[in-house]
């Protein structure tokens, strides 16, 4: 676990983060992330964060070597796409007994399990992943790994991010670190360009990288690796060839961007495909990047040229939304880029943000929000679910943006509700994607279903009527029926 | 005679089991007031929750102690008693009900103990919540036995000893003010002791049930009152519904306890045990003869012939299996659920003349096993299905099936947990006469939807057979 500890203060001690920077030496050892309270904490661990960032690497096996929770309860459950490969999909684990742990067995397990895998597979590399069981017992899975590489001849990557070392913004992090110290660099490609950038923290959930990737194309620019979304292992291995770099999620991998930059001279900003002028932002800074490591300065211009023409057309669509969005109430509960990212774009159709949650955004992120609410009072660092029952019952919002954990409020608060997290099932990156983003929320807000389901039911005000109920049969007398249902009742009570 | 194979392979494809504390988690969610408490990391509960959240479509009330490595290394203890306090504090719940995790399980410290202690030392803090304590480690078992374990522990932890007496004449004079409409001091009271492959539909429609011949049954878990989808007029940090402490409290007073499912055995011989109060075990309630049976069951308990309502239900499944039959007859089917819930729809399948091809489940530690009607039973995951499944007509499993389904070409019928990409499973009848009806329409509407046409190959095939003959 010592050299597992090491990993975790060097990802803690981020110069690449303005957060981290001010803090001192000792609040920087403690980690980013606050203290969990038993009783109250809610959230994945780091081993679920590790997965998160590569288990969207489609063509890898990815085994857990745990007890059965860790994957049984977790696997098929996130929406990222694949063009391709599928193994992804395939959920496997070493699924420990007790006699496996007891017995001393796991390590050896793991070794066959590998191999099991080579041999039905043929992938081209197997990650394994640690998790709190097999850490606590002690199992050394970079020595099983080392020796199932030479046995097996193939990559098996060693992913140690057991749950219990922390949060899952940890294990984001493990995991960019588990891919600079096994993959990036360990294959040099043979058809490098001036024109390949990587995305990093772009997971392409429902496809919607699939929205940018044709944007870039139209520039001449050639993404190297998106990691992780619709990665392929051979992508990742030689991304250190890539000129530039963007990094959409920063809070998950900002130690990734950091590194290559370091060790590659890879160049990176910040950036996000949410929203049309993030979006445009976006891309004028990798063309910016590009030229500044040698690219022709003509992209420049093509790139303005895109943009206008694209911002053109989204901003068109988007107004024909205008005259029924306008002063709605948006509650944004999220994190991150998505907090400010949104925002301007609804903002610029006339919505309202009631608040936005910063619960994982960066001090940059906040900065922006500020700049786009001028209201710090509209910004929270995190509702408990009890407060957000409250604040949408009570019709403080119109709508509510979030992920799937916070659905239920919404909806339990009759409340309409779009799903901008990981699980949703629609592409929202890019200019297409923000029209498409606006459209649901107009979907959402205008749906039948709310002025039916927020209305009583009229029998419940109505003191009950002794009148008879129409019959559906012609042939029998209405009143009679009715006389014997009201009998019937008044029966029941004379008992008591 | 079922051969049962157990696991040989080392890498585990695609997973058939959900975990044991998850199984427990299940049941305590089925009495009211209650929340659980996973006593692990708090990815142990993230997974488990956003797997219950995407099942039920409902808010999850399921906490952690948030275990991390230091406390895991050092002993669990501090984080088990400040869960409960802030659970108690925030949420006054009625039930607290922990689950342990392969985490601490593999630490193992002695968590009665410790409960124990923390009971005395805070018992005026923690006054009106029980605290139930279930062993339920990952790497032993799955769903079936977390829920029965759970169960066990409601059983020994909270029901008071000794068949009691019937109440007196002033206790009823209170019910019969505050009950107008009941006459429960005349009812004879049945605890039901459901399975966990039981939806939210079957328990109501059971209670139905029983209640058409008078008696009063006592559900123990009740998840038709807290996770069947209702929404409430405000803020429940607990569940809402349920079977109520009360009643656990109360088991002893039952005339006659009903298990249903082989994984109920246990806490029902712990509840004679305890209450001396006898137990039937019924092996599936689908099927026109095992509802029979119960039917008869019910009748002798309380004395009352069935109601004519029950007459015209069995009727429609007499209906039912004639219109039906034609469309299961040498159908094969390929199964892996948990064991009891693999015994239920193997039997209703052979029961309609298809026949299980292929039988996979969880654990091999339970007797229902040996009475699978299929020639082997698997103990495995859901990759062995997708071996064993090759030219099955139907393949019957939880949601995660649908991949194994999409490449083999075979249509699935999702049953059992989780089902993630269906609305209203919850609601689904597969139990009595009803369910048993309603399971053979929606099996055969999937067949004939997926029947494909006449085609010359089959035509041939027929021919080919006829030669051979």
């Amino acid at each position: 676990m010592s050299s597992l500890n090491v990993k975790i203060q060097d990802v803690f001690d981020e110069p690449a983060c303005e957060r981290n920077r001010s803090k001192d030496s000792n609040a920087r050892s403690k980690g980013c992330s606050k203290p969990l309270t038993p009783g109250a904490a809610a959230g994945g661990c780091a081993f679920d964060g590790a997965k998160i960032v590569l288990q969207p690497i489609t063509d890898v096996a990815h085994l857990v070597h745990a007890p059965l929770a860790c994957e049984g309860n977790s696997w098929d459950n996130r929406g990222t796409a694949s063009s391709g490969p599928t193994l992804w999909r395939t959920s496997f684990t070493t699924d420990l007994t007790e006699q496996d742990i007891v017995m001393g067995n796991s390590e050896r397990k793991l070794f066959k399990a590998i191999r099991q895998i080579k041999e039905a597979y043929q992938p081209p590399a197997i990650f394994v992943y640690a998790t709190c069981v097999t850490a606590l017992i002690g199992d050394d899975i970079e020595a099983v790994c080392k020796r199932a590489e030479e046995t097996c001849g193939l990559p098996v990557v060693p992913i140690n991010s057991p749950g219990f070392v922390g949060s899952k913004n940890l294990g984001n992090k493990l995991a960019g670190e588990a891919l600079l110290d096994h993959v990036i660099g360990t294959v040099e490609p043979d058809d490098a360009g001036p024109c390949d950038i990587n995305i990093l923290g772009e997971f392409n959930l429902s496809g919607e990288f699939w929205l940018v990737r044709p944007l870039l194309e139209r520039l001449g620019i050639r993404v190297r690796a998106c990691i992780p979304g619709d990665a392929r292992y051979l992508d990742i291995a030689s991304a250190h060839r890539a000129r530039a770099a963007m990094l959409v999620c920063s809070t998950a991998l900002i130690n990734l961007a950091r590194k290559m930059e370091e060790r590659w001279d890879i160049p990176f900003f910040e950036g996000s495909f949410y929203g049309i002028t993030a979006t445009s932002e976006a891309l004028r800074q990798i063309a910016d990047l590009l030229v500044k490591k040698g690219a022709d300065q003509e992209i420049l211009d093509r790139t303005d040229a895109l943009i206008a023409e694209e911002e053109a057309i989204a901003w068109k669509k988007l107004q024909e939304y205008r005259p029924r969005l306008k002063g709605k109430r948006v509650l944004i509960n999220t994190g991150g880029v998505k907090s400010w990212s949104l925002v301007h774009a609804l903002m610029e159709i006339g919505m309202e943000i009631v608040g936005t949650s910063v619960k994982k955004s960066t001090v940059e992120d906040k900065e922006r929000i500020r700049q786009v609410l001028k209201d710090d009072l509209q910004m929270f660092e995190s509702m408990s679910p009890r407060e957000l029952y409250a604040m949408l019952s009570e019709h403080k919002a119109d709508i509510m943006l979030s992920g799937g954990r916070t659905q239920f409020i919404a909806l339990k608060a009759k409340m309409p509700w779009v799903d901008i997290n990981q699980e949703r099932h629609r592409p929202y990156a890019a200019y297409d994607g923000t029209v498409e983003l606006v459209r649901q929320i107009d979907l959402a807000i205008h749906n039948p279903v709310w002025s039916q389901v927020r209305e009583p039911a009229p029998w419940e005000s109505r003191p009950a009527t002794q009148e008879p109920l129409p019959s559906t049969r012609p042939d029998t007398d209405a009143t009679s029926v009715g006389r014997s249902i009201r009998r019937h009742d008044a029966g029941d009570f004379v008992e008591c | 005679m079922v051969h049962i194979h157990r696991q040989s392979k080392s890498a585990t494809v695609n997973p058939l089991k959900s975990s044991q504390p998850l199984g427990a988690a299940l049941a305590f969610l089925g009495v009211d007031g209650a929340i659980p408490l996973f006593h692990g990391s708090q990815g142990c509960t993230s997974f488990a929750l956003v797997l219950c959240a995407r099942h039920f479509k409902e808010t999850i009330p399921l906490q952690t102690t948030a275990m991390d490595e230091l406390a895991t290394v050092l002993g669990g203890a501090a984080h088990l008693e400040e869960a409960i306090l802030n659970l108690k504090k925030r949420a006054n719940p009625r039930l607290i009900g922990i689950c342990t995790t392969a985490l601490v399980e593999t630490r193992s410290e002695d968590f009665a103990r410790q409960i124990a202690n923390i009971k005395m030392t805070h018992a005026e803090k923690l006054a009106g919540t029980e605290v139930v304590l279930a062993n339920t480690p990952d790497f032993d078992g799955a769903l079936e036995e977390g829920w029965a374990r759970a169960v066990a522990a409601m059983i020994q932890q909270i029901t008071l000893r000794g068949q009691q007496a019937p109440r007196s004449r002033k206790a009823t004079l209170i019910e019969r003010i505050t009950k107008p409409s009941e006459q429960p001091w005349k009812q004879k009271k049945v605890a039901i002791l459901p399975g966990w492959h039981l939806t939210v539909g079957d328990i109501e429609h059971l209670r139905e049930m029983v209640e058409g011949f008078g008696l009063r049954p006592v559900i123990v878990p009740d998840v038709s009152g807290s996770l069947d989808g209702t929404v409430p007029d405000r803020w429940m940090p607990t569940t809402y519904g349920g079977t109520s402490i009360e009643d656990i409290q109360e088991l002893g007073r039952a005339v006659q306890c009903i298990a249903i499912g082989e994984h109920m055995r246990r806490p029902a011989e712990l509840l004679q045990t305890l209450t001396g109060v006898p137990y039937v075990l019924v092996q599936s309630l689908t099927g026109l003869k095992n509802v029979d049976q119960f039917v008869s069951l019910l009748s002798e308990i309380s004395c009352v012939p069935a109601p004519a309502k029950i007459h015209r239900h069995r009727s429609q499944l007499q209906d039912a299996l004639l219109d039906g039959h034609f469309h299961f007859a040498g159908k094969k089917i390929a199964i892996a659920t948990e064991p009891d819930q693999l015994y239920q729809f193997a039997t209703f399948f052979t029961g309609l003349g298809a026949e299980i091809i292929s039988a996979v489940t969880t654990t091999g530690e339970s007797e229902i096993i040996e009475k699978v009607p299929a020639e082997k039973v698997q103990i495995g995951d859901l990759g062995d299905l997708e071996e064993l499944a090759g030219g099955a007509d139907l393949l019957v499993t939880h949601s995660h099936g649908r991949q194994a389904a999409e490449r083999l070409g075979i249509p699935l019928l999702r049953i059992g947990f989780p089902i993630f990409d269906r609305l209203g499973s919850q609601h689904k009848l597969t139990v009595l006469y009803r369910g048993t009806r309603d399971l053979i329409f929606e099996a055969a509407n999937i067949i004939q939807a997926n029947q494909p046409a006449p085609s010359l190959e089959k035509i041939d095939a027929m021919r080919k057979r006829r030669n051979a003959g």
